[in-house]
């Protein structure tokens, strides 16, 4: 019995198709708006599902196939650089700092990425985007994983990590990230892509996943390098994916413009405030620099993003507004936030320090225009004093900003020498900002806004205790209950680098992996 | 920098986080699983009301009728993180790479019995919808469950059935062409003998809860379905039929199934044991769905099955009342 007829191959992009569209069918026994209730909401008009290009076409199969094998090699360098003792290969201990920012920051966000992306595939009615978004949703609870793996070797023998998911949904400062990705989880389907798969992930990636991952390669952090690396392949679907997102909703309506446009304003924004955070740890916590805040700011947001927008320009997407901001902060923005960190430091969770000699000369260079005017004299001022044993602890809280919950420590943009205050009365409270774009962020989505649990509001109506803790009580220590309620411990978690536990246990570990006395 | 630590000891401060120490009872070295899960989600603070459904929070325990005092308390018995995850699909995608290369490289698909083949065509390739369906069902448990040991295993197995639909479609290619896809799809939407099962399938896409979605999918619709199609209508009768190589190309299927079994009697035995409520409420969903499922499997199996379809049905669904009076629950 001979049948074989030969039969037509399929080429790639009618194969995946296959795999993917074919399976769908139109449902007839529930209403379309009853199985994808989110789909309207929004105001975004999509009238053709199926003219989305599939960014990559990847089955199941070959994902497993390709991803266990970057797996198995990446857990295989982890087990090898924990079983030597690799964290002692650390340029110096401060580093450690980087990776408690980034893990109590950072990772939790992969989290809520993965459970965003999962909401956003369930709600598309188009197969297309419904088996990248779920792709997306695997690999982010991959990055959560292997990035609390990569560090779990880390929480062994340094402060500050050990208790970072309780830290995340407290700890002042992290509720700037957090907040970020809550709202973006909170908006609907297609802003959240906008959002993160857009924003972050096509933006920003170059300014935050990148400098971390190099700044491990450059202070011998195998394993956070080696993660950094191993998602890498993921991190470029992720933004092909983002890419085609915003395509994709530009094409099917013109309608859809100006709403794309005020998310990219609000999101661009929003995601440069989050990385703050990195400005500060590229500029003052890698004790080997890869490239200055700024340096970055240029490459990959003026000069690449610069790109971007143009080639989104036949949209009619402009470049965010917000970016002309940006760049008079751009000499700024590292020097104030470390300065505020080293202020606060009795309430976080990472060491601060003052910059050596030889790093003030490098931020020197780096910054001619601003750092030896503005931030090298207080900062000199600040490490005679602390020499002198007076280092200074700020005990007072600052206000926040009610949009990105940084504290109002920002200059007015093209005078650094005047604190930036922006406020809005609404119904009957009164909302401070940090500029003008975290107040238009506010006015266009009030009701959003004002839930917002703003750590400082929070710790003064004493809900940042312990259970039991009667604040009325003689001799009370505010700050002392608020570090208990963050599960950080006085003395070991915070204060200076300089004194600190991990600065002695590193020089003594390290002393003894490489010395014979 | 050469550092040979042979006789170095460096004392950890600590062995693991202390969440985890916290919910393992000591710090003491725990597990990848057990870093990579416990405490994932977050739980406090959070700032904004969804705008697409303001009645929750982010993450919200009351979107399900069941109640957990810690939802921590579900734990994969497989222990599946992505990365042991991933590893256990690799391996098993390797087997089914092999198998399907058997079959290819011998001509078996196209010396299939006609009557065997006919089945195949008219019986499995349908179920890739199915399949697509349980994607996206499973995609929503782990968007709307609470705790990421209950989230977890869903988005695991939201891709397993994309795999699937995937792996069907391949059999129809093998054993066709597009055209058989599409004529597949035809008899989904429009043959009365699907109707049932589709309707099933997007009612259960409007089901809120996201527990009671896990009941739905996983514990009912394919706890009936993989026995049935896989095991008795593949291996044993289509086998006898000699359609052996069938069950080469659905073996992912099969041990697909075995597996995943475990970990939803598991979950299914934890919620149960919880509380008489939550019993109660399983004993609803799971008789109600498994009556509404059997039903609507009926004239699919009839398909492979003929004269003996209620007596094998019979017996399918009498597998899966021992089965959840096991994990404790009666129906």
């Amino acid at each position: 019995m001979d049948m074989q007829v030969a039969k037509k191959k399929l080429g790639l992009k009618e194969r995946y198709a296959v795999m993917t569209r074919g399976l769908d069918w139109t449902p007839s026994y529930q209403k379309m708006e009853d199985i994808y209730p989110y789909m309207a909401y929004e105001g975004i008009k999509i009238h053709d599902w199926d003219k989305w290009e599939d960014p990559f076409r990847l089955t199941m199969d070959a994902y497993w196939k390709y991803q266990s094998e970057k797996e198995r090699k990446l857990y295989s360098v982890l087990d090898a650089y924990i079983q030597s003792n690799g964290h002692l290969n650390v340029t110096d201990a401060r580093y450690l700092n980087t990776v408690k920012l980034f893990v109590s920051g950072i990772s939790p966000l992969e989290y809520v990425a993965h459970r965003g992306f999962a909401h956003a595939g369930r709600q598309f009615p188009g197969p297309g985007p419904r088996v990248a978004c779920l792709m997306q949703s695997l690999d982010e609870i991959r990055h959560a994983q292997t990035q609390i793996h990569a560090v779990s070797n880390y929480n062994k023998y340094y402060n500050g990590m050990h208790d970072f998911h309780h830290a995340h949904d407290r700890v002042w400062f992290l509720s700037v990230p957090k907040s970020f990705f809550d709202d973006a989880i909170t908006a609907g389907p297609f802003e959240f892509m906008v959002a993160i798969g857009f924003s972050f992930e096509y933006v920003l990636t170059n300014l935050l996943f990148v400098p971390f991952v190099s700044g491990a390669a450059y202070n011998g952090d195998m394993g956070t390098m080696t993660f950094g690396f191993s998602a890498q392949s993921d991190e470029a679907r992720h933004m092909t994916l983002g890419l085609e997102v915003i395509k994709f909703i530009l094409q099917q309506d013109p309608a859809n413009v100006p709403i794309v446009q005020r998310w990219i304003d609000k999101w661009t924004w929003r995601g440069y405030r989050v990385l703050t955070l990195v400005a500060m740890m590229m500029d003052y916590m890698l004790p080997k620099r890869t490239m200055s805040w700024k340096e970055a700011w240029e490459v990959y947001f003026e000069q690449n993003g610069g790109a971007l927008f143009k080639d989104l320009a036949r949209y009619g997407i402009t470049i965010p507004k917000c970016t002309e901001h940006i760049a008079l902060e751009k000499d700024h923005l590292s020097h104030q936030a470390w300065g505020t960190f080293y202020n606060y430091a009795a309430a976080t969770n990472f060491h601060t320090w003052m910059p050596d000699a030889d790093e003030m000369e490098w931020l020197s260079a780096k910054y001619p225009e601003s750092y030896d005017k503005y931030y090298r004299p207080r900062m000199e001022f600040w490490r005679e004093e602390a020499a002198k044993g007076n280092r200074f602890y700020n005990k007072t809280l600052p206000m926040l900003c009610q949009t990105c919950q940084i504290p109002l420590v920002f200059t007015e943009p093209g005078d650094p020498t005047k604190i930036c205050y922006r406020e809005v009365d609404y119904k009957e409270d009164k909302y401070h900002f940090c500029s003008d774009h975290c107040k238009k962020i506010f006015e266009d989505e009030p009701e959003k806004y004002v839930q917002a649990w703003m750590p400082v509001h929070q710790i003064y109506q004493g809900n940042c205790f312990p259970e039991g803790t009667d604040p009325t009580v003689e001799g009370f220590d505010p700050l002392a209950a608020v570090m208990k309620y963050y599960h950080l411990e006085f003395g070991r978690d915070n204060l200076d680098f300089e004194g600190s536990e991990d600065q002695k246990n590193f020089a003594e570990w390290r002393g003894q992996a490489t010395k014979n006395a | 920098m050469h550092i040979d630590l042979q006789t170095v000891s460096i004392k950890p401060l600590r062995h693991t986080f202390d969440n985890i120490a916290r919910r393992i009872g000591a710090d003491k070295p725990a597990t990848r699983y057990q870093e990579g899960t416990l405490d994932m989600q977050q739980t406090a603070n959070f700032h904004y009301r969804p705008t697409w459904d303001p009645d929750h929070d982010i993450y919200d325990a009351s979107r399900s009728a069941i109640k957990m005092a810690d939802w921590y308390a579900f734990k994969d018995p497989r222990q599946f993180y992505y990365g042991a995850y991933t590893l256990a699909r690799a391996k098993q995608q390797d087997t089914a790479e092999a198998n399907f290369d058997f079959v290819e490289s011998r001509g078996m698909a196209a010396n299939l019995p006609e009557s065997v083949r006919d089945t195949v065509l008219k019986l499995l390739i349908p179920l890739r919808h199915v399949a697509w369906g349980s994607n996206m069902n499973n995609a929503a448990i782990c968007a709307y469950g609470y705790g990421t040991g209950f989230s977890q295993p869903h988005i695991f197995h939201s891709m397993d059935q994309l795999g699937i639909a995937q792996y069907i479609t391949r059999v129809g290619l093998l054993l066709g062409s597009v055209e058989v896809l599409d004529d597949a799809k035809k008899s989904w939407v429009e043959d009365d003998t699907w109707q049932g099962l589709r309707r099933l399938v997007e009612d259960s896409m409007v089901v809120q809860d996201p527990f009671e979605l896990f009941v739905v999918q996983n514990v009912v619709l394919d706890g009936l379905l993989y026995p049935l199609v896989y095991e008795t209508i593949i291996d044993d009768v289509l086998s006898a039929q000699g359609g052996t190589s069938v069950a080469m190309l659905t073996q992912f299927m099969t041990d697909w199934f075995a597996e995943t079994k475990k970990w939803a009697d598991a979950t299914v035995k934890i919620a149960a044991a919880e509380s008489a409520e939550n019993k109660e409420i399983l004993a609803k969903w799971i008789g109600e769905w498994r009556d509404r499922a059997a039903a609507a499997l009926l004239p699919v199996a009839r398909i492979a099955l003929g004269d003996r379809t209620d007596e094998l049905m019979g017996e399918v669904v009498q597998q899966f009342n021992a089965r959840m009076t096991k994990a404790g629950v009666a129906v």
